[in-house]
């Protein structure tokens, strides 16, 4: 079926980057899911809201092939707390529609994984924290962890190892269970959801203007990318005029926190395969970019520093000196360290074939954002947004057919150094003008939509306002709920000491997906 | 490319700060203290009990070549059973309660607890809610805090020494 012969009735939402809304049924619901299916659309997201008492309406995002997002409510009739599945089209949903369950208590019909997923049961099983009804503020006396069931693997010599949720380097936490024979992976099951914090809950006692400080940490290594995401959304909702230098500043902080970031994981990824000199190098270079942070922003990651209305900080005539002289060097340095990778045999013979999830399945399990264009699928809000500032700007798509723990080396440099390459173009056009333009007086109640391509992928945030300008609900989504699953996959036949290896290749958060 | 490696190194040279002046005398008496104490270097095992990776990523800092921690004497280790010092950061989520309570049991007395930046302290911007518990003090027996949002480096680094003078002082006193 073609997406365009469906009987969608679509309102185009006020929003920086083409979003498109649409109300429809179960039967649409369903039938909308397969053509965007066929049609080689992707989830981005899904999450539900209560309306009344009685009644919740499940949302889904959909990006469409160079057309946007289109968002997509199904409200739900009252007392009906089940809406059709779609994991067996997009499987990414799986985990999601478990999550909202957990939240929320609305199921997804015919789902063939019912597992709790966010509920560890530290609260009762029919407590479901998003509902209107109960504040959020309630503590059960439930002090044991429920068992989870993992899937089993069965025969000859196949055994279990269990690792976290505390690990052995100062990393986030959850927990991994391999089946393996010998040194071999037969299969790895994740169990996430130990980072829970109860976000969603904690917008909802907040205001509008307020949320950005809590959107900021929602992922500490994204901070910049969350905090504007939240930032378009309110600033969309209330018709809000950012002046024009304050989003080229926005942009920059974003292209500098991707840099900060692709520097620590491409020492660190080096560093798991016994090459301590990458770690050595590239924390250096990387320590050197937050304190430039600090200098210029104030705060080494650039926490809080987008702020709705605009940013909190102008750049100085003698910063842009700097960060134009910091660019040069950088790249510099990078690309002789980036030649001292590729002719490390040692170090190539532990990223090549390692960890593979190739361009067929990834585009099955709908493999997104970073570890996406390392596996051929060349998606990047940055262009499919057609979003301003970035459509002033040469933004090169960095892409790789291979789908290894190299290629996602390779995808990681290729973006410092069009990164790097971006900040000047920034600097280069950065208009003067203000920096923040005020809030109006008058919070009217309203919806709106932020999407922004952070170092891991995109970064969505939907919200709504009530009266008076408190969040009714605001839902934020990484990446890393597309990216886990596939985790699973790409170490299927590898040896169990690659593991630390392709998971930091990947780097997926854990605070951002569990919130 | 071995050539390269080397030269590389050799172009970096020793980038390894001097600590502020007070801090270095401090950092020379806590090293001695530590030892004698100890007789050995100080470990520190790290729980992220639900942060926001934030003060992971400054944890991690410190072991860069500017800071140096092992230079200092302090190492991060792998199992509470080898550590010394148990450093928490993240508002104390519920899911986490029973995996932060077993690195807790597993630590060898003295152990040193330090909760790391506001969520480890209060909560932080989480607070206290059906998921989190609030600062580590709920929980264990905190015996210092570092505030930051997150803390830089060179405060946490501070603050692993003030923590261990400390409960070297009490257990003299």
């Amino acid at each position: 079926m073609k997406f365009e012969e469906l009987e969608l009735k679509m309102v185009e939402m006020r929003s920086p980057f083409r979003i498109r809304k649409a109300n429809v049924d179960e039967v649409l619901w369903e039938e909308c899911a397969l053509a965007i299916a066929q049609n080689h659309g992707q989830l981005v997201t899904l999450w539900v809201s209560q309306k009344s008492s009685k009644k919740f309406a499940v949302t889904a995002i959909y990006s469409l092939q160079g057309e946007g997002l289109l968002w997509l409510d199904l409200l739900l009739k009252e007392n009906v707390i089940s809406y059709p599945d779609i994991s067996g089209l997009f499987s990414s949903a799986t985990r999601m529609q478990r999550a909202m369950r957990d939240l929320m208590g609305i199921t997804a019909m015919g789902s063939g994984d019912s597992r709790p997923w966010l509920n560890h049961g530290f609260w009762p099983d029919d407590y479901y924290p998003l509902r209107k009804d109960v504040s959020g503020f309630e503590v059960h006396e439930l002090e044991t962890p429920q068992d989870y069931s993992f899937i089993e693997v069965a025969g000859d010599g196949v055994h279990e190892i269990a690792v976290g949720p505390v690990h052995a380097g100062i990393i986030e936490p959850g927990h991994f269970r391999f089946s393996v024979v010998g040194e071999k992976t037969l299969r790895l099951e994740e169990r996430l959801g130990y980072a829970h914090k109860g976000v969603d809950k904690a917008f909802e006692r907040m205001s509008a203007l307020d949320g950005s400080r809590l959107a900021s940490r929602i992922s500490g290594d994204s901070t910049v990318a969350y905090s504007w995401a939240y930032c378009m959304a309110l600033e969309s909702a209330w018709n809000w005029n950012v002046p024009e230098r304050a989003l080229w500043i926005r942009a920059l902080m974003l292209e500098r926190e991707r840099i900060a970031n692709h520097l620590g994981d491409v020492g660190a990824i080096a560093n798991d395969a016994g090459f301590a000199f990458g770690l050595t190098q590239f924390m250096r270079l990387k320590e050197l970019w937050l304190r430039a942070n600090k200098e210029i922003f104030g705060h080494r990651f650039m926490m809080d520093c987008v702020l709705p209305g605009g940013v909190r900080a102008d750049i100085s005539l003698e910063f842009i000196a700097k960060i134009r002289e910091n660019v040069t060097e950088l790249r510099a340095e990078v690309e002789r360290l980036r030649a001292i990778y590729e002719d490390h045999s040692g170090l190539q013979d532990r990223f090549m074939r390692t960890g593979i999830v190739d361009n067929e399945l990834a585009l099955r399990l709908g493999l997104t954002g970073l570890a996406g264009r390392a596996s051929g699928i060349a998606h990047d809000v940055r262009v499919d947004s057609q979003s301003f500032p970035y459509t002033q700007l040469n933004v090169n798509v960095a892409f790789h057919e291979d789908g290894d723990v190299a290629a996602r080396v390779s995808v990681r440099f290729d973006e410092i150094s069009d990164s790097l390459s971006l900040l000047e173009q920034i600097l280069e056009k950065l208009p003067s003008g203000e920096i923040h333009s005020p809030c109006r007086k008058t919070q009217p109640s309203g919806a709106g939509a932020g999407w922004v391509e952070g170092w891991r992928g995109g970064i969505f945030v939907a919200l709504s306002i009530g009266k008076g300008g408190n969040l009714e609900r605001c839902h934020v989504h990484d990446p890393s709920w597309q990216n886990w699953p596939v985790l699973e996959y790409a170490v299927i036949g590898d040896i169990v000491p690659d593991f630390p290896l392709i998971n930091k290749s990947f780097n997926l958060t854990y605070s951002g997906h569990d919130r | 490319m071995m050539w390269e490696v080397l030269k590389q190194i050799a172009k970096t040279g020793i980038a390894t700060e001097v600590p502020p002046a007070a801090m270095e005398v401090e950092a020379i008496r806590i090293h001695d203290e530590i030892l004698r104490i100890l007789g050995r270097a100080l470990t520190i095992r790290e729980v992220d009990a639900g942060s926001c990776n934030g003060c992971e990523l400054e944890l991690n800092a410190l072991g860069n070549l500017y800071y140096n921690l092992e230079g200092l004497g302090i190492k991060f280790v792998a199992s509470p059973r080898h550590a010394d010092m148990l450093l928490i950061t993240g508002p104390i989520s519920r899911n986490m309660s029973t995996a932060l309570a077993m690195t807790y049991e597993a630590t060898p007395s003295p152990k040193l607890v330090v909760a790391v930046g506001d969520c480890a302290i209060n909560g932080g911007i989480f607070g206290e809610n059906y998921a989190t518990i609030g600062g580590a003090s709920k929980v264990l027996s905190v015996d210092y805090e570092i505030p930051g949002c997150p803390p830089e480096p060179i405060i946490i680094l501070q603050g692993i020494l003030t923590a261990v003078r400390y409960k070297l002082e009490n257990r003299t006193n």
